[in-house]
C-alpha cells in the first residue's frame, strides 16, 4: 500500500468491444455531408447574429437596484429614443437585463452618444454592470482577425498532421475539422445565437479538441498498420476505433462534465462560450470516429513499412 | 522508465513545493498577505478587467486634424522665411494637402527656392539613420509658385511623436485621478489603449482624456460688434467664436469677435490650480505663466487696458474679462461657469498640457465592480465543481491509480497558478474557463496511459511491463495530441484582444503543466507504488 489502499477502478467498457463503425460509414458520411450543406445553406440565408465585437454598436448589462428588471417597460422607454434596433433580454438573474443597441450611422462618437442616451433614459434605478461599445473600424478589424485566426489554426494543424502522419491522415483531419467548424457555425446561425470573439475562441478550442481526438485514433491506426500487416484495411480501421473507444468516451465525459459545471455555474457572461464548447466536443468526438478515420478507407493507405516490426518495443510514430 | 533516482525524486518534489510557494499568495486575501513575513513570496496574479472591474478604452487620433495643423504651421514658417530674406510674395495659403506660395516677382524663384528648402528637415534618428525628409518643396504649375508638401515619412513621424506626446499627457491627467495600476500604451499606428482596473467613474476618465484642452488667449475686437461683423464682413485677421454654454442654461452661448493670432498659449502655463473667487466665492482657476508667457501677457495687457480679451479653450470662449490694469507678474485667474468639480478637472488638464489632436473612442469595454466580483465567485464555484467531477470520474474509472492521477491534477492546478503568477499574466474569466478546460485535458493524458496499461494487461503482459509500456507508448500520443491544441492556443494568443488572450495563455500554460503532471508526477507515484507492492506479493494485482 502506498498512500491509498489498493482498489480497482470500474472498467466501463467491456473488452473486445467490436462495434461495427465502418458499416455505417456511408450513412454517416452522407449525413455529415448533408449537415455541412445544410449549415452552409442556413448561414447563407440567415447569416450570423453577430455580437458587438463583429457588428459594432453597444452592449449594456444592467441590474435593477431593487426588485426585478421590467423588460417590457424598458423596451418602451428605450424604443422611443430613436436609436434604431434596440434588443433587450433578461440575463442571468431576473434583476439583470442585457441591452443591445445597433451600430449608429456616422462616426464613433455617435456610438458613445447612443450608449449615454440609453443609460440616461434608464435613470438611477439601474446599475451598469458591463458596457461594451465597438466602433465600425474596430468591428471590421475584429471580423477579419477572427476569420484569419480560424483559417490559420486549421492550416497549422494540417501542416502538423501532415508532417507527423501520411497525407491521407491530414486529409481526413481537414475534412473532420471543416465539418466541425461548419456545423457548429450552422447551429449558431440556426438558433440565432450571438456570434462574437468568444465564439471564435470556442471554435479554435473545438478545433484543438477535435484534432486531439483524431490524432489519438490516427496514432492507433498507424500502430495497428505495423502490427497486423495482413488485416483488411476496413477491419483494421474498425479495430483501431474500437480500441481507442474507451479513452474517447471517458475523456469526452470528463470534458463534458467540466463544461457543464462551467455552463451552469460559470456565470451568464461565458454561457454562450461554454455552449459552443459543449456542442463542439460532441461533434468533435463524432467527427474523429465517423469522418477522420473512415476517410482513410476511401483514400487507401501505404502499407509497406520498410522498418516495420524491426523494433517492436519502440513507440509508434517515433520513426515517422 | 519506471525507475527514479533519489535525486530526481527530490528535484520533482522540490519543483512542486516551489510551485506551491509561488502560487500560495493567490489563495489568501490582500490583507492577510500584508501580515506575512518578508521572506515569503507575496506576488499575486493580476486580475483582468472583467474580474476586478474597470475600463478598457481604445482611442484613435484624428490624424487629419494633425495634418491640417501642420500645414498651417508650414504656411507661417514659409511666410517668416521669405519675409526674413526680403522676398516679396503676393499670396500664401493652404490648398488641399499642400501649402502654396506665390511670389510677386517670378525672377526671385531661385532665391526663394533656396530659402524655402531651409525648412526641410531630415526624418529619422541618429541610430537608425536618415530615412528621408519631412516635406517636399517643389515648383508649382506656374512660374513663381511653390508648394510645400508633407511627405508620408514626415506625416508618419508627426503622428508618432503626437501619439507619444498624447500618452505622456494622458498619463499626467490620469495620475490626477489618484494612484492606480492604469496603463496607457500605443496600439498600431495612430491608436492609444487605456486600461484602468478598478475604476468606477468611467465617465470622468473619458472626460479627462476626451478633451484636447488647448487654451489660448486672444484679443477681442473692441471696435466692431459681432452683429456688425455678421451683417457686413468679418475684419481681416479676426474670427467669430462661440462661448461655452452655462450648464444650467442651454442656449446661453454668446458670440465673440476675436483675433486669429494668439497672445499667449497654454504651452506657456507653468501651473493651474482650482481656487475660489475672493468676492463671489465662485470656483475659479488660478494660473501662472512661465517667463516668456508672462512677458508676452504683460506687454499685451499694458497696451490694452480697459479693453476685453478672451480665454479660448478648445475653440470655445470660456471667459472674456476686461483688462483692469497691466498684469506683469504672469499670474491670473479664469472665471468661467465652473463648478468645483469642473474647475478641478480643467485645472488638471491645463497642468498636464494639451493633446496635439482630438482623440475619439473606437472601442470601449468596461465592467462594474459587482459583475467582476460575481464572475470571480462563479468562476471559483465552476472550477471547484469541475475539478470534483473530474476527480470522482477518474477515481471511479481507475481506482488507486485514479487517485494518483487526481494528485497529478492538483499539482497541475498549482503549477498553472504558479506559472501565471511568475509570468504576471492577468487572470480573466475566459482564463478561468481555459484553466478548467485544461483539467479535462490533463486527465486525458492519464486516461491514455491507463487505458494502455489495461490493454497490455489484457494481452497477458507482466504488470511491470504493462505499466512501463503504458507510459512509454501513450507518451507519443500525448505529445502529438497536445501539440495541436498548443498550435490553436498560440494562434488565439496572436489574435488576442484582452479576454481571449487570457484564455489562450492559461490554455498554453495548462497544456505544458498537464504533461508534467500526467507524465512525471503520476509516473513517480506509480513507480513508488510498484516499489512498495513488489515485496508484498509475487503476483502483483495492478489496481487500475
Amino acid at each position: 500500500m502506498f498512500l491509498v489502499p489498493d482498489f480497482k477502478g470500474i472498467d466501463f467498457f467491456p473488452h473486445n468491444t467490436r462495434l461495427p463503425f465502418m458499416r455505417f460509414k456511408t450513412l454517416c458520411f452522407g449525413l455529415s455531408l448533408l449537415f455541412m450543406a445544410l449549415s452552409l445553406g442556413i448561414i447563407a440565408v440567415q447569416g450570423f447574429n453577430y455580437g458587438v465585437d463583429f457588428k459594432g454598436g453597444s452592449l449594456i448589462e444592467v441590474r435593477a437596484k431593487s426588485g426585478t428588471a421590467d423588460i417590457t417597460a424598458m423596451r418602451q422607454t428605450l424604443g422611443g429614443l430613436g436609436l434604431g434596433d434596440v434588443q433587450i433580454q433578461s440575463f442571468g438573474t431576473p434583476a439583470d437585463a442585457l441591452i443591445r443597441v445597433e451600430q449608429q450611422a456616422g462616426s464613433d462618437d455617435e456610438q458613445q452618444a447612443a450608449m449615454k442616451k440609453v443609460i440616461e433614459a434608464l435613470g438611477a434605478d439601474f446599475e451598469q454592470r458591463r458596457i461594451e461599445v465597438v466602433g465600425p473600424a474596430v468591428s471590421s478589424e475584429l471580423r477579419r482577425t477572427g476569420l484569419i485566426a480560424v483559417l490559420a489554426s486549421i492550416l497549422a494543424i494540417i501542416l502538423y498532421v501532415w508532417f507527423r502522419f501520411e497525407w491521407q491522415f491530414a486529409a481526413g483531419v481537414v475534412i473532420a475539422l471543416a465539418h466541425d467548424v461548419l456545423v457548429t457555425a450552422g447551429v449558431f446561425s440556426l438558433f440565432n445565437l450571438e456570434f462574437d470573439l468568444s465564439t471564435v475562441a470556442a471554435l479554435l478550442t473545438i478545433l484543438g479538441y477535435s484534432v486531439n481526438d483524431s490524432v489519438v485514433v490516427a496514432d492507433r491506426i498507424r500502430e495497428n498498420l505495423r502490427k497486423y500487416k495482413k488485416m483488411d484495411l476496413t477491419e483494421l480501421l474498425n479495430l483501431s476505433i474500437n480500441e481507442t473507444l474507451s479513452r474517447t468516451v471517458l475523456t469526452g465525459v470528463t470534458t463534458i462534465a467540466v463544461l457543464l459545471a462551467l455552463y451552469f455555474l460559470g456565470g451568464a457572461v461565458i454561457r454562450n462560450f461554454t455552449f459552443a464548447m459543449l456542442f463542439g466536443v460532441l461533434i468533435g468526438t463524432y467527427s474523429s470516429i465517423f469522418i477522420a478515420a473512415p476517410i482513410l478507407d476511401y483514400l487507401g493507405i501505404k502499407r509497406d513499412w520498410s522498418d516495420a516490426g524491426t523494433k517492436p518495443g519502440r513507440p509508434a510514430g517515433a520513426k515517422a | 522508465m519506471l525507475h527514479f533516482d533519489r535525486w530526481k525524486i527530490i528535484a520533482i518534489i522540490g519543483t512542486c513545493l516551489l510551485g506551491l510557494l509561488i502560487a500560495l499568495p493567490n489563495f489568501v486575501s490582500k490583507e492577510s498577505l500584508a501580515g506575512w513575513p518578508d521572506y515569503m513570496p507575496k506576488r499575486q496574479m493580476p486580475l483582468g478587467l472583467d474580474l476586478q472591474g474597470g475600463a478598457h478604452l481604445l482611442y484613435a487620433m484624428d490624424t487629419a486634424e494633425l495634418k491640417k495643423d501642420w500645414l498651417l504651421a508650414l504656411k507661417d514658417d514659409a511666410r517668416k522665411q521669405l519675409r526674413d530674406a526680403k522676398i516679396g510674395f503676393s499670396a500664401i495659403g493652404v490648398q488641399g494637402d499642400v501649402a502654396q506660395v506665390r511670389l510677386v516677382k517670378p525672377e526671385d524663384s531661385d532665391k526663394a527656392l533656396v530659402e524655402l528648402r531651409k525648412l526641410i528637415q531630415p526624418v529619422g534618428n541618429a541610430i537608425l539613420g536618415n530615412s528621408g525628409f519631412n516635406i517636399e518643396v517643389a515648383a508649382g504649375s506656374e512660374p513663381g509658385v511653390f508648394t510645400l508638401k508633407p511627405t508620408s515619412q514626415g506625416i508618419q513621424e508627426r503622428v508618432q511623436s503626437a501619439i507619444g506626446a498624447s500618452i505622456d499627457t494622458i498619463n499626467r491627467r490620469i495620475n490626477g485621478l489618484g494612484t492606480s495600476e492604469s496603463t496607457v500604451v500605443q496600439q498600431g499606428r495612430d491608436r492609444i489603449l487605456i486600461q484602468y482596473p478598478g475604476l468606477t467613474d468611467i465617465e470622468k476618465l473619458k472626460k479627462l482624456v476626451g478633451e484636447t484642452a488647448k487654451l489660448t488667449f486672444h484679443e477681442v475686437n473692441a471696435n466692431t460688434s459681432v452683429e456688425e461683423a455678421k451683417s457686413s464682413h468679418v475684419p481681416l485677421g479676426y474670427k467669430i467664436v462661440q462661448s461655452s454654454e452655462k450648464e444650467d442654461e442651454p442656449g446661453s452661448a454668446r458670440e465673440y469677435l476675436i483675433s486669429e493670432s494668439v497672445i499667449v498659449a497654454g504651452d506657456d502655463l507653468v501651473d493651474a490650480q482650482p481656487s475660489f473667487d475672493q468676492q463671489t466665492n465662485a470656483p475659479i482657476i488660478a494660473f501662472r505663466f512661465n517667463q516668456s508667457g508672462a512677458l508676452k501677457f504683460g506687454e499685451f495687457t499694458s497696451k490694452h487696458v480697459g479693453e476685453p480679451f478672451a480665454a479660448v479653450l478648445d475653440d470655445k470662449v470660456v471667459t472674456a474679462p476686461r483688462i483692469i490694469s497691466a498684469i506683469r507678474d504672469g499670474s491670473g485667474q479664469i472665471t468661467g461657469n465652473f463648478t468645483v468639480e469642473s474647475a478641478n478637472d480643467l485645472a488638471i488638464k491645463l497642468r498636464s498640457g494639451s493633446l496635439p489632436a482630438k482623440l475619439t473612442i473606437k472601442e470601449e469595454r468596461s465592467v462594474g465592480p459587482s459583475l467582476g466580483a460575481d464572475s470571480i465567485a462563479s468562476g471559483k464555484t465552476a472550477g471547484i465543481v469541475g475539478l470534483l467531477a473530474t476527480a470522482i470520474l477518474t477515481v471511479l474509472a481507475y481506482g488507486t491509480f485514479g487517485v494518483y492521477a487526481v494528485i497529478g491534477l492538483l499539482v497541475h492546478g498549482i503549477m498553472v497558478a504558479a506559472l501565471m503568477t511568475l509570468v504576471g499574466t492577468t487572470l480573466t474569466l475566459p482564463g478561468i474557463a481555459g484553466f478548467v478546460l485544461t483539467i479535462a485535458m490533463a486527465v486525458d493524458a492519464n486516461v491514455l496511459i491507463y487505458e494502455r496499461i489495461r490493454e497490455e494487461l489484457r494481452a497477458k503482459k507482466s504488470p511491470i511491463a504493462a505499466i512501463d509500456a503504458g507510459f512509454n507508448r501513450a507518451f507519443v500520443t500525448i505529445v502529438d495530441s497536445q501539440l495541436t491544441t498548443l498550435a490553436a492556443a498560440i494562434i488565439m494568443f496572436w489574435l488576442g484582444s484582452g479576454p481571449i488572450r487570457g484564455f489562450a495563455v492559461t490554455l498554453t500554460l495548462g497544456i505544458l503543466t498537464s504533461v508534467f503532471a500526467a507524465v512525471t508526477i503520476t509516473r513517480l507515484l506509480v513507480s513508488l507504488w510498484l516499489k512498495d507492492a513488489k515485496p508484498r506479493s509475487r503476483t502483483i494485482n495492478v489496481p487500475v
